[in-house]
């Protein structure tokens, strides 16, 4: 076996930066629960709030704006679920919810919930072969029925396709018509230098920007009406309770400042290393298509299509040449379901494999896998042909 | 070598890739999702195809240190195993799913896929031998499986590993306690994958509808009773006929035959479930050549059912087997596996019995 495998899946996790390793192990050890009124609870709560300022520095927000949670998803949940009931409880008209086929499922499936559990009504806005929203299509939807519509949700960027949606424009229309905007800016934060001053509820994660697994926040405009989706101890406005996790807080902050430092020119080296990436593979498999290839895309996410091949095929053949990299999202428990992202764009599926790149990347791991992706397309498209044959 | 080993989360197939990953093969383990929508834990000891068993798997794996996957075969499983067991079913034959599945899933879909994918064999924990090519049965003969693989091809078994053969199933739990496998006690998987309840009646009724018939007495040719549907009978079965009362000479009745489309089932005492000739159909022989024209064997019509001495005669597709010691209650639809001692000659499906 290789030694180490090239690691090409940052935005299912990327490694945590030092900064962070060393701001969460120097937190691990010591007692005291931010809400506790002590000397230790206050030295928590102190760690807590310099955690707290750090992101809210990072995203253009107030402090009292960020809002932690346990990670994106139940960022994205408290958002969706506990806006759309404070927006309907508030006024019962109100049981509208637009959104994308396209989003992550700690979106989309909480809109399911809404529909199901809450009468909520779904609008879908299309997306075309690129990915992206058009901003006109959310402006007739909410200039016919803006009275009767909770919440829009829409993405910061596609964790598959990395497809940039013009979330300013969008929050803008919606603010317009008096309704909300969630966003889910988990891929986006990590990448790109956003303004969530602009949204009324927006979605991070940690561990996608080099801090720990098992920390987010819900930035939420301190007017955002927001309803809790737990119930416990009243922590964060009331909005999230559970016992607020110091040194998770700390290595998240870490991240973050030290993300924020380096975006310029970490974007466009890793944006540098995609395009290499995307040249070579299209050098060794000229049939390979760039997903949302004419979109403004994140610079470290290439979704490659190799016609005629299967993606899990081609996956494992990776896998076994030491090149770890994804086929869509890699969330339905180890059996891939055709991408729902995909199909929203109309795009075929087929043969679809998701490389993205990060902080730790090099330009030897893009070579390797641009070694790496012939034989293994070869190879996978006549295991694809060998299944078909019966 | 390089050997997909086929894990199901048991304890079989995981010493099985032990065993393989010990005798120095670059070994990679592949779970196979069959159900759809799998249920997220064991009910008892039924099944093989929950979450939990893909866990149970991934765990030996992750003990081997070899890679592993989840195989999503769930659409083919359907098309290839489970519809045709309800079809089988609904034509009033009764059909082996596990055999069917080692014919059309494991050694073809699977095997098909990973020889693409440039791996040169498949292992599986089935207690049956292969020496030499020739697929015998195992050395545990309670435990032995060499009837549900007698529908492999030669160029199947050619790229098939048993490494459990040559071992009893007590063998095999003690060493995979013995190696710090978790599935170790891990209760064996009974009745049908894919009907976790084990209520296969249910099962077919709640697929087919009821479809109420007579039961008729061989004897006398009345109608004595009535059914919701011929697929809920096999062959030979005596209970829940519900007859007991209406049968005039008192004796036990059993199903003697169905006849799915004028929907009767026919019942008769036992010693009228006597077999001594079968014509079976398409025949596979697992060397992959055709044995004489006419031959002595032993001949097994169930996946535990005691062998009878046979005489089998071949004629194009067809293969007539001739019972010396006969058997009861043969259904159509069963396969007919004939073995030369302990090894598998070959099979074929049942069409006729007499």
């Amino acid at each position: 076996m290789p030694t180490d495998p090239v690691y090409l899946d940052h935005a299912s996790t990327t490694p945590m930066r030092a900064a962070a390793v060393a701001a969460m192990t120097a937190e691990l050890g010591r007692a005291g629960n931010p809400s506790s009124t002590h000397a230790a609870g206050r030295a928590a709560r102190r760690i807590v709030e310099e955690a707290r300022e750090a992101v809210a520095a990072a995203y253009a927000v107030d402090p009292v704006e960020v809002l932690f949670t346990a990670g994106g998803t139940e960022a994205d949940n408290l958002g969706v679920l506990g806006g759309y009931r404070a927006r309907a409880t508030a006024d019962p008209r109100r049981t509208r919810i637009v959104t994308t086929a396209i989003e992550h499922h700690a979106v989309l499936d909480a809109v399911r919930a809404l529909a199901e559990h809450d009468g909520a009504e779904v609008v879908i806005l299309a997306v075309g072969p690129g990915g992206v929203v058009d901003p006109d299509d959310l402006l007739r939807i909410l200039a016919a029925d803006a009275d009767r519509t909770a919440l829009v949700a829409v993405m910061w960027a596609n964790n598959e396709t990395g497809a940039v949606q013009p979330i300013p424009q969008l929050a803008e229309i919606a603010r317009e018509h008096g309704v909300p905007l969630h966003t889910d800016a988990v891929q986006a934060a990590a990448q790109l230098h956003i303004d969530l001053s602009v949204v009324d509820t927006a979605a991070l994660t940690a561990h996608k920007l080099g801090g720990p697994v098992g920390i987010g926040a819900l930035i939420a405009r301190r007017d955002a009406a927001l309803a809790p989706v737990g119930y416990g101890g009243g922590q964060e406005r009331g909005l999230r309770s559970g016992t607020l996790d110091a040194a998770a807080a700390a290595g998240f902050a870490a991240a973050v400042a030290e993300m924020r430092q380096g975006y310029a020119v970490e974007s466009s080296r890793v944006a540098d290393l995609r395009d290499r990436l995307v040249a070579g593979v299209q050098r060794a498999v000229p049939e390979a298509v760039l997903t949302a290839a004419g979109s403004p895309r994140l610079p470290n996410i290439a979704n490659i299509r190799f016609p005629g091949a299967g993606s899990d095929e081609v996956l494992l053949l990776l896998d076994a040449a030491g090149i770890c990299a994804a086929a869509g999202s890699a969330c339905t428990a180890g059996v891939s379901r055709p991408s729902h992202v995909l199909q929203a764009m109309a795009v075929d599926p087929e043969g679809a494999i998701r490389f993205s790149l990060g902080h730790t990347s090099t330009a030897a791991d893009v070579d390797a896998a641009v070694a790496a992706i012939g034989p293994a397309v070869d190879r996978g498209r006549a295991a694809r042909l060998a299944g078909a044959a019966r | 070598m390089k050997i997909l080993a086929a894990m199901s989360g048991g304890v079989d197939s995981a010493v099985a890739a032990a065993r393989v990953v010990d005798a120095g093969h670059d070994v990679t383990g592949v779970h196979l999702a069959l159900s759809p929508d799998p249920q997220q834990s064991r009910a008892g000891a039924r099944g093989c195809c929950t979450a939990e068993d893909s866990r149970d798997a991934r765990r030996a794996a992750d003990m081997l240190g070899i890679p592993f996957y989840i195989w999503d075969l769930a659409e083919r499983f359907r098309a290839d195993v489970v519809d045709d067991f309800v079809a089988e079913y609904a034509v009033g034959r009764t059909p082996n799913p596990c055999l069917r599945c080692n014919e059309k899933i494991k050694f073809a879909a699977v095997l098909d896929r990973a020889l693409a994918l440039g791996f040169d064999a498949v292992a599986t924990g089935h207690h049956a031998r292969l020496e030499d090519g020739v697929l015998r049965r195992s050395v545990d003969a309670g435990k032995d499986q060499s009837y549900v693989l007698a529908v492999c091809t030669r160029e199947q078994l050619a790229h098939a590993i048993f490494p459990l053969g040559a071992s009893t199933k007590v063998e095999v739990r003690a060493e995979a306690a013995r190696r710090g496998l978790a599935v170790a006690d891990k209760p064996d998987s009974h009745d049908i994958c894919f009907i976790a309840d084990g209520d296969t009646r249910g099962f077919l009724a709640r697929v087919l509808g009821d479809a109420p018939g007579d039961v008729v007495d061989a004897e006398t040719g009345e109608t004595i009773g009535s059914h919701a549907g011929t697929f809920g009978f096999t062959v030979g079965q005596r209970r829940g006929l519900g007859v007991g009362s209406a049968v005039r000479d008192g004796r036990p009745r059993y199903v003697l035959s169905i006849e799915p489309v004028a929907n009767t089932v026919t019942v008769g005492p036992a010693e009228r479930l006597t077999v001594r000739e079968l014509s079976a159909v398409l025949p596979v022989w697992t060397s992959g050549r055709q044995p004489a024209h006419d031959f002595a064997c032993s001949a097994q019509v169930r996946a535990h059912g005691t062998p009878s001495a046979a005489r089998a005669t071949v004629s194009g597709d067809r293969v007539s087997v001739h019972l010396i010691e006969p058997q009861r209650g043969v259904a159509a639809g069963q396969a007919v596996a004939l073995y030369d001692g302990d090894a598998v000659i070959g099979s074929a499906t049942i069409e006729r019995t007499a």
